[in-house]
């Protein structure tokens, strides 16, 4: 019975799967239209690797990269881990794009050391490398980094704590990123620097991973530890608002200070409707647009990009600190990303 | 009491009578289809992009494939047995941190560390095969456990630090050789030559053959005389000790010891072994399959990413395809009753 039987079902399993190979093929290319069908030989290529597809920063990043890839009439490849933290894939996608015969690579990197070998085999074929927002360790493993001053950016949200909270015993809690992940440390050490405080002033300090609902968790936690917390540094607006949520839940919403960081769309008018007291915007569009540009100019034989390019960072708030330089919300909503 | 540990599976009971004598026949039909799957999509990218066809783009493929496409290899040897491992790319992530750690560190020489590395994977199969056959325990529990204490322990041990400046003797298989004007990377050779060990051995030792007597009914190879306790447990610390090979080959590729890797390897590994015709439910399949299931999701990516498609689409193709192959193994289990 299997005798007669088998042959044809293999042969429904090969028509099946190429049929559906087809078909999904030919779907995507059409329906992709990032210009992957008009890819001219002589057009000059630009790679831009991101750490997630979904997170929105890294959505913006790589529509502004799109923006500028078509004003300078190139041709914009795009990649991303599977997670924040895969490594593996963004190997993967150096390698594919270099193979693809990109002039520039731009990379979020998702682990700054482990990055370094795979980049260094791209530099040495000849391609630009460029990292965007995350600096890899060593820095100069890139040609260049376009990136927000996240040392800056906490600065500036401690500075503005220090000032609302004058008068006031101050008792910080902070919701940082994960251990060892520079951006969340350079934030966290930022923001101490600018209130003037130490590790030892923070009466609790949580992991959150910047996700809202560990955020909040880590809030609900530290509360339980220390009910008196009248200060929380969140290294994002997610983080920011699981804490709010933390906060509404004992009826603290009112007499506690939030900051954060990034800018992001949501989280700017969080800051708006006063959940969130300030937040330091960092612009992910710019870094992917100076970025693109900067392949091209070195492209077409121009001056090559080198070294730390600062791309702003600016403090939101509706309730202006005397002494501390800052923009309103309309502002930040202008100018959010996400 | 049976001994039997897998998940209750569609009744198919009359199925195993003429298992042994056509497991030759089982190991190369189901891969047909995949096959002209991987054909059609080579020549699809062939056309459409001008690097795909290079010889250095496929050894590119390759190299980028080796790492769950060992995984696969252990994979495909337990999901034979109607089993499933969750926990292999987190065993891996483990071996490599601690081959990474206590050779770059200095503790161990590179040969006595890589030695260890084994040695811990295949005490994590081990571990794995003695639950699933001894207390029993259903597979995907026992691996879904086993994932998060070696994804825990890797964390742990490297204390969320990437381990850099490795020995040369750990990189090596990741350094290359040419063959004519493409350079092949000795992992490459590594991941191939156990391919074809496994394949043999599935198709042409009795071991192999009773593996597959297994997979279709345990309670019928155990009235054969198969030893199907000592088989099971064997298989998983077989499948551990290539995820600790997986986990050299790793390190070699990316030149670190990251705590962060192999977080979907697992599934990585399942979607190639489904993508390559073996039945989860046991008994069908094979090795060779698994390595055209690797090839074609490396290939997907790697042509998509040349003709400058976003990542996104390889995820939503590789998920079609998942459902299309089992799709595909029931229709025609259905058909051959």
């Amino acid at each position: 019975m299997s005798r007669s039987t088998r042959p044809s079902s293999s042969l429904l399993r090969a028509a099946a799967v190429t049929g559906v190979a087809a078909l999904t093929l030919t779907a995507c290319g059409s329906g992709s239209g990032t210009g992957s069908s008009s890819a001219g030989s002589g057009e000059i290529k630009v790679g831009l690797i991101t750490k997630t597809d979904t997170n929105p920063f890294f959505v913006k990043m790589k529509e502004g990269a799109e923006k500028a890839a078509q004003s300078e009439g190139v041709q914009l490849m795009t990649a991303a881990g599977k997670f924040d933290g895969d490594n593996a894939g963004q190997i993967t996608a150096v390698e594919n794009m270099v193979a693809a015969g990109v002039k520039g690579i731009l990379i979020t990197p998702s682990d700054s050391k482990a990055i370094v070998p795979a980049l260094a085999k791209a530099k040495a074929k000849g391609v630009l490398v460029i990292a965007l927002d995350t600096p890899t360790e060593p820095q100069n493993a890139v040609d260049a980094l376009f990136a927000t001053d996240n040392v800056k950016a906490g600065q500036l949200i401690g500075e503005y704590a220090k000032a609302a909270m004058t008068g006031k015993a101050a008792k910080i809690a902070t919701l940082d990123l994960a251990p060892g992940v520079s951006v969340g440390v350079q934030r966290h050490d930022g923001f101490l620097k600018g209130f003037g405080a130490t590790d030892k002033d923070v009466v609790c300090a949580q992991d959150t991973g910047g996700d809202q609902a560990k955020g909040q968790t880590a809030m609900e936690n530290c509360l339980q530890k220390e009910p008196g917390i009248n200060v929380v540094y969140t290294i994002n607006e997610p983080a920011a608002l699981g804490a709010y949520t933390a906060l509404k839940a004992k009826g603290r919403e009112k007499d506690v200070l939030i900051v954060s960081v990034d800018g992001g769309c949501t989280g700017t008018q969080a800051v708006k409707d006063g959940k969130i007291a300030a937040t330091s915007q960092q612009y992910p569009l710019k870094m992917a647009t100076e970025g693109v540009k900067a392949v091209v100019t070195d492209a077409k034989g121009g001056k090559k990009s080198g070294g730390y390019i600062d791309t702003g960072v600016t403090l939101i708030t509706d309730k202006a600190q005397t002494g501390v330089t800052s923009k309103d919300t309309a502002f930040g909503l202008e100018n959010c990303w996400g | 009491m049976t001994a039997t540990s897998t998940p209750p599976s569609p009744p198919a009971p009359y199925a195993d009578l003429k298992a042994p004598t056509t497991a030759r026949r089982l190991l190369t039909q189901p891969t047909t289809g995949p096959l002209a799957a991987l054909l059609l999509a080579c020549v699809y990218f062939s056309f459409s992009t001008d690097q795909f066809l290079t010889g250095g783009n496929f050894s590119l493929i390759v190299q980028q494939v080796m790492v769950v496409g060992v995984l696969a290899i252990g994979q495909t040897l337990i999901i034979l047995t109607a089993g499933i491992d969750l926990s292999c790319g987190a065993v891996m992530a483990f071996g490599s941190i601690v081959i990474a750690k206590t050779a770059a560190q200095g503790s161990l020489s590179p040969l006595l560390a890589i030695a260890l590395g084994l040695v811990v994977c295949g005490g994590f199969g081990l571990l794995n095969g003695l639950l699933v056959q001894k207390i029993p325990l259903p597979p995907f529990i026992v691996t879904l456990g086993m994932l998060n204490v070696a994804f825990a322990l890797t964390h742990i041990y490297s204390e969320e630090q990437t381990v850099t400046n490795l020995p040369g003797p750990l990189t090596a298989l990741g350094e290359t050789f040419p063959l004519g004007r493409t350079d092949i990377t000795y992992g490459s050779l590594v991941t191939i030559a156990l391919f074809l060990l496994v394949a043999y051995a599935l198709s042409n030792t009795g071991w192999g053959r009773h593996v597959y007597a297994l997979g279709n009914s345990p309670e019928a190879a155990r009235l054969n005389g198969i030893r199907t306790s000592r088989l099971t447990i064997g298989i998983y610390t077989v499948a551990g000790l290539l995820y600790g090979i997986a986990a050299l080959l790793l390190i070699s590729r990316t030149g670190v010891g990251d705590p962060q890797a192999g977080q979907t390897d697992n599934l990585d590994s399942i979607t190639a072994v489904v993508l390559g015709g073996t039945s989860l439910f046991g008994g069908r399949g094979s090795v060779v399959g698994t390595f055209i299931g690797v090839l074609i999701v490396g290939v997907f990516r790697n042509g998509l990413q040349l003709m400058g498609v976003a990542s996104i689409y390889q995820t939503l193709i590789t998920g079609v395809l998942v459902i299309l192959a089992v799709t595909v193994d029931q229709i025609s289990r259905k058909k051959a009753r």
